[in-house]
């Protein structure tokens, strides 16, 4: 099922994921700051063991659960995605982890749950960028619940077959790839199941720049800059831009938004 | 006030081309750095924050000048006309990147100069800015004469306008882009203080 679907929107241009360096060295993570080289800098100051993740609101099995708890009898596999970032940039990346859908599942959503919404960690002791309140913390994102349960959805555990690096978001984050990178929240500490919409940080601090949705659509562009094409990372002082793909090019999530204006709710 | 003085007295001994210099090798260096991979993985976009942020130090250098002789009575007037041409080199540089090395199409950049705001306003600044690269030179000083001055004050709506560029181009709220514009309008603020009239000598009865 789900791997097969990853494998034929990555078969369309035979991914080569970026280098490990590139991966952890250029971070949107603002708790550590807003430069790129800030998340690999100060990211080793946060805790990350024990790490306990609160399950809230409607669904059957609320509760307290370390990192093993909830991933525990769950199968983690690689998944190799294209990252592409709302700044216009994009990289590639080998994911491992397991079906955020297996994980909801487990935790029994009730039919009343229609979002599904995720806080990542809030350490101000060790995230100077925390300290210098740079956005509103705690950082919190959110899905629809039938996006959540789209097989390309993962909680993903690690990269490159090591766990998570701190700066990409350790212990566990989401990777939805279809989506502008900041849907793909850090570091997560909550899931709580909701029926209305939740809040959602970028969302929050510029509603006009930052939809709900925030697909990857190169039709819609950012009020600032272009979303028609995207640098690929790594590619040095001369590299050209590559036109960006519907979906990030994740075409098989098309339907769960036939029926919407994606120009309304970008 | 003998540290100003030993300021004034070192600074005299510095050539003013050294600014040049100094310019042209820290923007080369930058470059090298960012061929080399010494300016990470994505070198593009750091090279160009790098001369837009050299270029708007170097206009506040420039704006400090007046301020720095009126109140602090350190004299870099020598230095002015270098500071002022390093400056527009780094804001060449910043528009370079930006243009050839970032959004690499002309259609691109002419969409961009007339869609994003923060693009036309860093533009508009470049624009203001050309007349006073292209008049830097001692013949125009001589021809231009009391018009030279005037002419120059479009470093002030420069300056602004750099700001707001600044600050437009951020995500969320960082404090660099705020500091740099308090520190622009406190020096032309400084330009509004009026200068002490001389007494009028004492009229010499004609007989």
């Amino acid at each position: 099922g789900a791997a097969s679907i990853a494998g034929s929107a990555s078969a369309q241009d035979a991914l080569e994921p970026n280098p490990l360096e590139d991966i952890t060295s250029y971070n949107n993570f603002y708790e550590f700051g807003t430069g790129k080289e800030d998340p690999m800098r100060y990211a080793d100051q946060m805790e990350i063991s024990p790490w306990s993740i609160t399950v809230d609101g409607l669904c059957d099995n609320p509760g307290e659960y370390s990192l093993g708890e909830l991933t525990e009898g769950l199968t983690t596999e690689e998944r190799i995605y294209r990252f592409r970032c709302v700044e216009a940039w994009s990289m590639v990346v080998p994911w491992n982890g397991i079906e955020l859908g297996d994980v909801l599942a487990k935790l029994g959503p009730k039919p009343e749950a229609k979002f599904v919404a995720f806080e990542t960690t809030v350490q101000p002791e060790n995230m100077p960028g925390v300290r210098r309140n740079v956005i509103p913390f705690p950082y919190v994102e959110g899905l629809r619940m039938d996006e959540a349960m789209h097989p390309l959805a993962m909680l993903a555990t690690g990269l490159y077959g090591e766990p998570m690096p701190k700066q990409n978001g350790a212990p566990i984050r989401l990777v939805v790839p279809w989506k502008y990178g900041f849907k793909s929240i850090k570091s997560i500490v909550r899931i709580s199941f909701v029926e209305e919409q939740p809040p959602a940080t970028w969302n929050i601090i510029n509603p006009n720049e930052y939809g709900f949705y925030s697909n990857v659509n190169p039709l819609h562009s950012h009020p600032r800059w272009s979303q028609e094409s995207e640098r690929v990372i790594g590619g040095g002082l001369f590299s050209s831009r590559q036109p960006t793909l519907m979906f990030n090019g994740y075409s098989e999530v098309a339907p769960l938004y036939e029926d919407m204006d994606l120009d309304v709710y970008f | 006030m003998a540290v100003t003085d030993t300021i004034n007295s070192t600074l005299r001994k510095v050539p003013a081309w050294a600014i040049y210099v100094a310019g042209f090798l820290y923007a080369a260096w930058y470059f090298y750095l960012g061929l080399t991979g010494g300016l990470g993985v994505e070198p593009i976009n750091t090279l160009e924050r790098k001369y837009g942020l050299t270029a708007i130090q170097l206009i506040i250098a420039g704006l400090a000048v007046t301020p720095l002789r009126r109140w602090a009575n350190i004299n870099l007037m020598k230095f002015r006309r270098a500071i002022g041409v390093t400056a527009f080199f780094f804001v060449l540089a910043h528009f370079c990147v930006w243009a050839l090395l970032d959004v690499q199409t002309l259609a691109r950049v002419w969409a961009d100069i007339l869609k994003r705001p923060y693009i036309t306003i860093g533009m508009g600044a470049f624009l203001l800015l050309i007349p006073l690269a292209a008049t830097s030179n001692n013949l125009s000083v001589r021809k231009l004469g009391p018009k030279w001055r005037q002419l120059h004050k479009l470093v002030y709506p420069a300056a602004i306008l750099a700001a707001i560029h600044f600050i437009w181009l951020v995500k969320g709220f960082p404090w660099e882009p705020f500091i740099y514009a308090g520190i622009i309008a406190v020096l032309l603020a400084l330009r509004l203080v009026p200068k002490k009239r001389r007494q009028p000598a004492p009229r010499r009865a004609t007989t």
